[in-house]
């Protein structure tokens, strides 16, 4: 009967925000807030890169949220990537409308069509789940290339679009604005989403779909939910893509339709932490840096380096960058989850 | 080319698809794991022959000699390296194991043999057709080669059923760590899956070359067609295989019989459509289990 009559001072206390997590998510805020003035601040250069770490963000947190929370691993992601390419090019360029107003409906567009999409693919488990998703893609990017309208087989451009409504400059800044726009609200979204009921519920998925489901867990709505996100959030990527290189080709691996973007978005995602809410981001840095110093240089190497480095973490550092650092430091720097602390 | 035309030359075709698919459908009966670097192993195979075909000016038939056993060991390294962890590591890791394997494949043939298109020669029977009637013709190569998926088919079907590796296998397949209190190495006998699944996969990898042209990036068309014609036919039925592969060859050649073009997209349609139709019964089945519970 000594220090076990004092149960207050040792309990384990479940908590959500901690000190450390506060701090960074007020200097995330503010790291975000400075980069939403980034045009105002930066060179052109920059702008441009920055452009294009903002949508790899974007479909790295995607597929992250796919794979990672709803245990679904797509293939065929880049159907999305691809719908909403041309989706601008097709309501700018056809149908005259601003730019930047295509590329947000195209994005209500990619979210739309993925609720039929998933009532029927969602049925599909593990690696048929997978294939399937590559079938989808596929059969999107023949249907473009036998439109003539699209620019069939040798592909399109958006070049008009912008040219006749903005400066190089002013495009640049704007496109860089809504692809700033676009990772934000994701990352709001996914965190929002991850901190809900209906986050803990997709994580029971993820782990055990069977189990899930015995206990109550509603697993076709949560997958649902997941996939239609996804889907909006590559659709968004996709439009910021051909507003960002102008020129798209739909057949290919390196098209817009490509199977390479879901080499990308796999690589980020593990390289980062499967499962993380803050590994996408990592992943997606780590890719950004890649492909601006050695894509060009390393030539059809890049890619295999990228495949093996992708096989090399999944078998040896599953946790990825971000989640080994999390379990060494048993640190979280974003309030997604719980924790659990044991004594003083 | 008639539409009785086009309906045999699918079913022919259907032959290619259920050789190429064996493999894949063997290694998900076994293992429960669906190898996305299916169709780069055959493709493989078809570079492996070709490399024969050059270096020792032989026919691709006999350049099968050496390729086959080298693609039985190729598939049993594979399983005791990669896929073995792979599938310790969890569920979802064999997925993005194999598909970082397609990429990293795909590209290294592409910096090997560069992306120059490429066939391989079917000598005298690759030419050859019997013209039955005015608009009906059999090639010859076509049929070998459903003759060789149905041999393939029968020999994997009397293996399963009536020798040891055959039990093993099934065993295995059931419950891997039971038989290993028998006494059976769970883990040789996936490696033997594996390699028998390669071994098929670079077997229809250098039909596929002999019949038209390949280049490194089509690969991964073969794994979709690959799993298609699983799927069509029921997921882990070997025999629904020549079935699938029947069905989506049929749908192929009578969609280019419509339009060229719409040979791909006609399989790939009639792939979604089954599945749709799955998911309808599915989702019925679920309304009704859902009624009678409450």
């Amino acid at each position: 009967m000594s220090e076990h009559a004092l149960p207050s001072a040792s309990a384990p206390r479940v908590e959500r925000w901690t000190p450390v997590s506060l701090g960074f998510t007020v200097a995330l805020a503010g790291v975000l807030a400075l980069l939403g003035f980034g045009p105002l601040l930066f060179g052109q250069g920059t702008i441009d890169n920055l452009t294009e770490l903002y949508f790899l963000v974007i479909l790295a947190i995607m597929w992250n949220a796919l794979a990672g929370y709803g245990g679904l691993v797509s293939v065929g992601q880049q159907a999305f990537i691809g719908i909403g390419a041309y989706a601008v090019v097709f309501l700018s360029v056809e149908h005259s409308l601003s730019p930047y107003l295509a590329m947000a409906l195209a994005t209500l567009f990619g979210a739309a069509i993925s609720i039929p999409l998933g009532a029927v693919v969602l049925w599909l488990r593990g690696g048929a789940f997978a294939i399937g998703m590559w079938v989808v893609a596929e059969v999107f990017a023949i249907l473009v290339s036998l439109d003539a309208t699209l620019g069939g087989g040798t592909g399109t451009s958006a070049v008009l679009a912008f040219n006749l409504r903005y400066t190089p400059e002013q495009r640049l800044h704007d496109t860089y604005w809504f692809a700033f726009a676009a990772a934000a609200i994701s990352l709001a979204v996914v965190f929002a989403l991850l901190r809900s009921r209906l986050g803990a519920s997709l994580q029971a998925i993820r782990d055990d779909e069977d189990a899930a489901a015995s206990v109550g867990v509603r697993v076709f709505f949560g997958k649902g939910v997941l996939f239609v996100l996804a889907g909006a959030g590559c659709t968004a990527a996709g439009a910021v893509i051909v507003a960002w290189q102008l020129s798209i080709l739909p057949l290919g691996p390196d098209s817009i339709f490509g199977v390479n973007w879901t080499a990308k978005m796999i690589f980020m995602v593990l390289v980062g932490g499967l499962g993380t809410f803050e590994g996408p981001i990592v992943g997606a840095i780590v890719l950004y840096l890649l492909e601006t110093y050695l894509s060009t240089r390393m030539g059809v190497w890049y890619l295999v380096m990228l495949g093996g480095i992708a096989i090399g973490v999944a078998l040896l550092l599953p946790r990825g960058i971000w989640g080994t650092l999390q379990e060494r430091l048993n640190t979280r720097l974003l309030p997604v989850g719980y924790r659990l602390r044991v004594g003083r | 080319m008639s539409w009785v035309n086009a309906v045999v030359h699918g079913i022919l075709l259907g032959g290619f698809y259920a050789l190429l698919a064996t493999g894949l459908s063997l290694m998900f009966g076994v293992m429960r794991i669906i190898n996305l670097a299916h169709g780069s192993l055959a493709l493989v195979g078809a570079y492996m022959t070709f490399l024969v075909v050059e270096h020792l000016h032989v026919s691709a038939y006999v350049a099968l000699l050496p390729v086959l056993p080298g693609a039985l060991i190729v598939g049993y390294l594979l399983q005791r390296t990669v896929l073995e962890r792979s599938l310790r590591a969890g569920e979802l890791v064999p997925l993005l194991t194999t598909f970082g394997m397609l990429i990293v494949i795909g590209n290294l043939l592409q910096y090997f043999f560069s992306p120059d298109v490429r066939g391989l020669g079917s000598g005298s029977i690759g030419t050859a057709s019997w013209r039955a009637t005015s608009s009906l013709t059999i090639p010859w190569f076509d049929v070998l080669v459903l003759g060789v998926a149905v041999g393939v088919l029968g020999g994997l079907h009397i293996l399963l059923r009536h020798t040891q590796l055959g039990r093993e296998l099934r065993a295995t397949a059931a419950d891997p760590d039971t038989v290993e209190l028998l006494g059976v190495n769970a883990r040789a006998v996936y490696a033997r899956a594996t390699a028998i699944a390669v071994a098929t996969a670079a077997l229809a990898g250098v039909f596929y070359a002999m019949r038209s042209n390949f280049d490194p990036t089509t690969g991964p068309t073969q794994l979709i067609y690959a799993f298609e014609a699983v799927v069509i036919g029921g997921i882990g039925s070997l025999w629904g295989t020549l079935v699938g592969g029947i069905v989506l060859g049929v749908a192929q050649t009578v969609g280019a019989r419509i339009d060229v073009q719409y040979f791909a997209l006609a399989g790939h349609v009639v792939f979604l459509a089954v599945l749709t139709v799955r998911a309808v019964v599915q989702a019925g089945g679920f309304r009704v289990a859902l009624r009678t519970a409450g």
